[in-house]
């Protein structure tokens, strides 16, 4: 039991549900067991954490191997919407709340969550947008200063 | 099936030391498990969470999710890890003398 994980910091660099949900369990679930847990938001990760994006986050039917369904079936209007509320009628039935009340649920148990300084100047964004539970916006050098002794995830 | 004495009671566990009967759970054994777990004093706001799991477990065969925990209105997810700190939903359950919770959330 020496050895056990004491803190992690996970990147979050996808977009849709599938992008995002991972991390955020991951994160979650690093808190339920005591670990320190870091998220760095980066590209189009990003949406998580971006007031008006963050509750209108959807899984992609289009170009996404894991939806097992021809693309020309995931192209018709409504679809991703469709999609996106089974997937999430499913997780809240497994108590997998949606992302924006995740991360409020994430910050509660003590995640510290970061935006990625190069996104938030690539996509002209400001501390504003993003919802009240973000930290900073802070570059890379930053984060591996704050990663530092821990465990790094890439998502 | 390993065993575990708190006190005058003798108690069967399982191997991280979960309780696998709840009916031989008892106030004191809470307290000592707490003691374990590195909680000293067991405050009504710690019992109170306690009690609202074992009634959850009795209902559903599970310990209920932190989710559920706050949305019941028991406890706010951030008091729930002040009361346990270090594994909240794990330690709540072994002290409340359930089964290790299985879930990711």
């Amino acid at each position: 039991m020496e050895d056990r994980i004491k803190k992690v910091s996970i990147v979050v660099s996808k977009g849709g549900l599938d992008g995002i949900y991972p991390g955020l369990i991951m994160a979650n679930g690093a808190r339920m067991e005591g670990i320190e847990a870091n998220l760095f938001f980066t590209f189009f990760g990003m949406d998580a954490i971006i007031k008006k994006r963050m509750g209108k986050i959807k899984i992609a039917t289009v170009g996404n191997p894991g939806m097992h369904m021809p693309s020309l079936l995931g192209i018709l209007p409504g679809f991703s919407a469709f999609a996106t509320w089974k997937m999430s009628k499913t997780m809240d039935k497994l108590d997998i709340p949606p992302i924006p009340e995740f991360i409020e649920m994430i910050a509660d148990a003590g995640g510290k969550f970061y935006a990625c300084k190069a996104t938030v100047d690539m996509f002209g964004l400001k501390k504003e947008d993003f919802c009240p539970q973000v930290d900073s916006i802070i570059n890379v050098g930053k984060f591996y200063e704050i990663s530092a002794g821990g465990e790094i995830i890439f998502t | 099936m390993p065993q575990k004495q708190y006190g005058a009671a003798t108690v069967n566990v399982d191997d991280e030391g979960f309780l696998t009967d709840l009916s031989q759970w008892t106030r004191e054994v809470a307290t000592a498990i707490a003691k374990e777990e590195g909680i000293a004093d067991l405050t009504p706001a710690h019992w109170k969470v306690l009690e609202f799991m074992q009634k959850e477990f009795k209902e559903n065969g599970t310990a209920p999710s932190i989710r559920k925990l706050n949305k019941s209105g028991v406890v706010s997810t951030k008091e729930l890890y002040d009361l346990f700190p270090g594994g909240p939903a794990k330690k709540a359950a072994k002290i409340a003398g359930l089964k290790k919770p299985e879930g990711c959330v």
